[in-house]
Order: C-alpha cells, then sequence, then structure tokens
C-alpha cells in the first residue's frame, strides 16, 4: 500500500499572503515536489504578532491564536506556518494553553462567544519542521536538480522558531544547525558572520514603534556580513524577516544614506530554486525591494539564466 | 539640575505617543517627560524603601509570564545578550531591578520599554530563568492597562480589530502582485472572509480588548481625518 502522503494545515499570516506572495507560491511548489499536502485554513486571520499583541494584553492575543488553532483542530491536521511570528504565536499559545489552566479558562470563555472552544489536539509546526523531520534531507537533497554551486549564502535563522530554547526544543539556539543543513541542501556554500543570530530589528512591535531603530539592528547584521567578506545571498525561514531584510535596504537607504544590495530569500525560494523551478515560475522578482527599486535579482551570481 | 541627553541615543527616542481622546493624555505627559533621559543629578534623593515595595506590581508580572522575576541576582548576562540594549538606551536587567525596587510608574511610563524586540537572547542565557523576555511583556501589558500605549502600537491594534489583520491586504497593487505570482487574487483568510473579521470583532468585544485600545473613538477619529482631507482636496480643485 502507498504510503499516506502527509498532511498540513497551511497558516499564511498576513506578510506571507499580503506582501510576499513569491513565498506562498514557491512553498506550493516545494511541498507538492516533496509529496506533502497543503491545506486551506479558511478564515484565518493574524496570528496574531507575539510581540505586538502579546505586548498589549496577552489573554487577547491567546483568545485570537487559539481561535486560529481551533480552525485546524475541527480537520485533526497539524498546523504549517513559514513565519516565525506566526509559528510563535500558535506554537506558544498552544502550549501555554495545555499548561496554563487559568489562561485557557479566560481563552475559551472569550470562545464560547463565537461559539468556538480550544481542546489542545493538535501540533503546530514550522517549515523547517516540516521540512526536515517529515520530509527529511535525504528526500530533498533526491529533489535537488540545480545545485545554487558557487553561490555564497548567509543565513539569518531569526528567533521564534528556537527560542526560547529550553521550551521549544528545536536546536541548540547558541549554535544551531537544522536551518543551516536544510540550506545547505541547497547546494549553495554557508558563509558565517559574526551577528548572524542576532535579531532582524522587526520584532517585539520595535519596527511598528520606531522603524530607524529597528533598521539598525539589520545595518548592524549587513555591516557585520560585509566584514565576513558579503555574501551573495540571504536566506531566512521568516517573512517577517525577509521584509526587514529586503525592504530594510531600501529603508536604510533613505534613513541612513547607506546602500547595501543584497538577494533576500524564504527558505521556501531558496529550494524552489534548487528544485529546478524557474524564478519567473513563483516571481521571485515581486520582492518589494526590486519592486520599489525598479531592478532585479542578481542572476549572474545566483547561476541563473534568464 | 541637570539634565543630560543620553549621548548619540537621544535622536532615537522618538517613540512620539499621540493622543486619541481622554483616555490616553497621560501617555503625552510620560513622552514630553521621557523624551530626554535624565541620567545624572547632584541632587540628594530620599532612598528607595526596599522595605514598602508595590507588591501587587511585582504580583501581575509573576502572573502574566514572569513567575521567577525574584530570582533574578542582577548578573547582566540578559542585557550583555541584548542586541536592542547595544543599539538605545533601553536596558533589561535595569527594568528588572526597578520593578523589583517597586519603581512602578518610572517602568512602565518609559518608552525604553518598547525597544525589546522579544528575541529571546536573554532568556536562553539567564542562569536563574527569570525569562526576561516574558517579564518585559508582563510590564508592557501592565503598561498598556495603564493607559501608556504608543500611537503606532494603537494603530496596529486597530488594524486588527477592524481586518483581522495586522498587514491586511488593502490595496489593489496587492492583489495584483498575487496574480503576478500565479496565486488567486485573495488568499483564504480572513481578507476574503468577512465572517472571520466578525468573530475577532466579537472576541476583541468580549476580552475588553476594543476598550482598552480605545477603538472607538480611535476610528471615529481617522474618519474625521480622512473626512477633513476629502474635503480640503475638493476645496483645492474649486480653486
Ligand atoms: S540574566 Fe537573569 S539573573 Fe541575570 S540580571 Fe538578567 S534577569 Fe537577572
Ligand atoms: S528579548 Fe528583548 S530584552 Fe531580551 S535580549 Fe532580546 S531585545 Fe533584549
Amino acid at each position: 500500500m502507498a504510503k499516506k502522503r502527509p498532511a498540513f494545515y497551511h497558516f499564511l499570516g498576513c506578510v506571507t499572503p499580503h506582501r510576499y506572495p513569491s513565498v506562498e507560491k514557491a512553498t506550493n511548489l516545494v511541498f507538492e515536489d516533496l509529496d506533502m499536502d497543503l491545506l486551506d485554513m479558511v478564515g484565518a486571520t493574524c496570528c496574531p504578532a507575539p510581540g505586538v499583541f502579546g505586548s498589549f494584553d496577552r489573554v487577547t492575543w491567546a483568545s485570537i491564536a487559539a481561535r486560529n488553532l481551533t480552525i485546524a483542530e475541527q480537520g485533526g491536521h497539524p498546523i504549517t506556518t513559514g513565519c516565525n511570528g506566526c509559528f510563535a504565536s500558535l506554537w506558544d499559545s498552544n502550549y501555554e494553553l495545555k499548561h496554563d489552566e487559568e489562561l485557557r479558562t479566560a481563552v475559551n470563555e472569550n470562545l464560547a462567544e463565537i461559539g468556538r472552544v480550544f481542546k489542545g489536539s493538535i501540533e503546530v509546526t514550522h517549515y523547517v519542521d516540516a521540512l526536515y523531520d517529515t520530509a527529511g534531507l535525504p528526500k530533498i537533497r533526491k529533489r535537488i536538480t540545480n545545485p545554487l554551486k558557487g553561490v555564497r549564502m548567509a543565513l539569518h535563522p531569526g528567533c521564534h522558531w528556537m527560542r526560547p530554547k529550553l521550551i521549544k526544543q528545536k536546536d541548540e539556539s547558541e549554535r544551531p544547525h537544522i536551518f543551516r543543513e536544510l540550506c545547505e541542501a541547497s547546494g549553495a556554500e554557508y558563509v558565517p558572520y559574526k551577528d548572524e543570530l542576532i535579531c532582524c530589528g522587526a520584532g517585539g512591535a520595535v519596527r511598528t514603534a520606531d522603524v530607524k531603530v529597528s533598521l539598525e539592528f539589520t545595518k548592524q547584521k549587513f555591516d557585520s556580513l560585509a566584514d565576513a567578506g558579503g555574501a551573495d545571498i540571504i536566506v531566512t525561514p521568516c517573512p517577517f524577516c525577509l521584509l526587514q531584510l529586503d525592504l530594510g535596504q531600501v529603508e536604510i537607504e533613505k534613513y541612513f544614506g547607506e546602500k547595501y544590495v543584497f538577494d533576500v530569500m524564504h527558505v521556501t525560494e531558496l529550494l524552489a530554486l534548487a528544485f529546478g523551478h524557474s524564478p519567473e515560475e513563483f516571481g521571485l522578482g515581486t520582492h518589494l525591494q526590486y519592486m520599489q527599486r525598479k531592478s532585479q535579482p542578481n542572476w549572474e551570481r545566483l547561476g541563473i539564466n534568464v | 539640575m541637570t539634565e543630560y541627553f543620553a549621548s548619540g541615543r537621544n535622536e532615537y527616542l522618538p517613540l512620539q505617543p499621540r493622543s486619541f481622546g481622554n483616555g490616553f493624555k497621560a501617555v503625552i505627559q510620560a513622552s514630553a517627560r521621557s523624551r530626554c533621559i535624565t541620567v545624572t543629578t547632584t541632587e540628594e534623593k530620599p532612598a528607595i524603601d526596599i522595605d514598602d515595595v508595590d507588591l501587587e506590581f511585582i504580583e501581575i508580572i509573576k502572573k502574566t509570564g514572569g513567575p521567577n522575576i525574584q530570582n533574578c541576582y542582577q548578573c547582566g548576562a540578559c542585557s550583555g545578550s541584548c542586541p536592542a540594549g547595544a543599539l538605545t538606551s533601553f536596558l533589561v536587567r535595569r527594568t528588572i531591578r526597578k520593578a523589583l525596587l517597586g519603581l512602578k510608574e518610572e517602568v512602565i511610563s518609559s518608552p525604553d520599554l518598547w525597544y525589546c524586540t522579544t528575541c529571546y537572547a536573554c532568556t536562553d542565557r539567564c542562569p536563574q530563568d527569570v525569562k526576561p523576555t516574558d517579564v518585559i511583556k508582563a510590564i508592557r501589558n501592565i503598561a498598556v492597562a495603564e493607559g501608556y500605549m504608543l500611537g503606532p502600537h494603537q494603530k496596529v491594534a486597530a488594524k486588527v480589530v477592524e481586518a483581522a489583520h495586522a498587514v491586511p491586504l488593502d490595496k489593489e497593487s496587492w492583489q495584483n502582485l498575487r496574480v503576478k505570482v500565479g496565486l488567486e487574487p485573495i488568499p483564504p483568510n480572513a481578507s476574503g472572509n468577512p465572517w472571520a473579521v466578525d468573530e475577532i470583532r466579537k472576541i476583541t468585544k468580549k476580552s475588553g480588548f476594543e476598550k482598552l485600545i480605545g477603538y472607538e473613538e480611535f476610528m471615529k477619529a481617522q474618519k474625521e481625518k480622512a473626512k477633513k482631507k476629502a474635503e480640503e482636496k475638493k476645496a483645492q480643485k474649486k480653486e
């Protein structure tokens, strides 16, 4: 008998479907290539942003997140999401609601208003988990038809997939290796830099409060990467980090008068390229950096003929 | 009394809370005061009475995510790991110490509080399991409840109540971008499902969140602003 295809409820969040749809498209391609199904979560909302709403009112944050969880609970499949922020909201609320009786009661009182109840019956995963644990590296490696040989690749793993490490138990957050192995499967060459593991600057409602300060974080990362000899691409598992690192270059130019030119990709976009999909197939050129600068990815450096 | 601007940093203190009706007056006063950071003074001060700390404040923090705050022994591993601490005037260790000393008003009214990106680097290194990130988030909850919410934060909170998305599909150009990459113009989330937005409204009403952020007043002010703008435009056209 054929093995049953793994199926995930696909939690899109806000930034991917509304600002970086190329990530959504690339994800569809990559999951299909790896024989994994993505199911629509009809009526899902903002996760809601953990550092933002969690900072305003914890119970409301957990209630809106729990509402999203109930959509998946009804269908009985795990959730997967490609956003560190969405992952944090959904995973953390799922965890906290299972461990905090008082919070759960308060949340279910709110959910009763709309005829829903949090049961705690499903798991929340990140694309990184789905790719690394469910599909697995051997399967991914087999699927690579266009290894990105010679492409110098810097990583920005971001924060909320692997931290807090003792609760999430995903990776050693001081020396993580899982995201790196996943990206290295593409054939690109990993370039370490000192500030690889610091935050992009966008989280915790800082970008909303003060975009200039948030860009200082980003700039620090870019400078650290430049000190390490630079890279052709920066890869991240999060669309909000992607926005900060990609559109952030345009904003840094505006606020600080310094021009950086990095091609930034979501990990599913990287894999889509390595799986032999053309960049037009998922619209790599629609990243906001290119749209605003009226520029294009550096195809030559990426080894892509267009 | 001499007030020093924290050198080189004060230009990054434009966290300017705006007023949206009476409920937010306190925010403005706080911002006016804290736009410059008093680093040192030559004055003698009354001692902080450590036998009379605001235990209620600490209890709420403990309940809202920081149960181990009283285990902090001020080693500074948190601030030493903190990217925000390196770039702004925010120091997480100081915030925690102040909270433990019961300096509630100082802690919740400081714009510094909003420079933490919740990256959890401190949480992964704190030897006392204080979970500084969650402590900061708990203190922010208290700050918001007491009226210290920043203008841009009120705006994004209102967005979620209004559209169920913090970053909504609010322009045709975003839909076009989706079509360009080969997707449906509207995703299956709340953007195309008004019933989902209704559900969020019901939750935020019930939880008191709408009241907390002054949603009705905010939307009314927004509408009036838009109306005024439209009228001005009309008048300009006539000229
Ligand atoms: S690392 Fe922990 S114990 Fe040390 S100062 Fe920070 S909160 Fe306190
Ligand atoms: S979570 Fe906040 S306080 Fe802790 S290291 Fe990150 S920015 Fe600093």
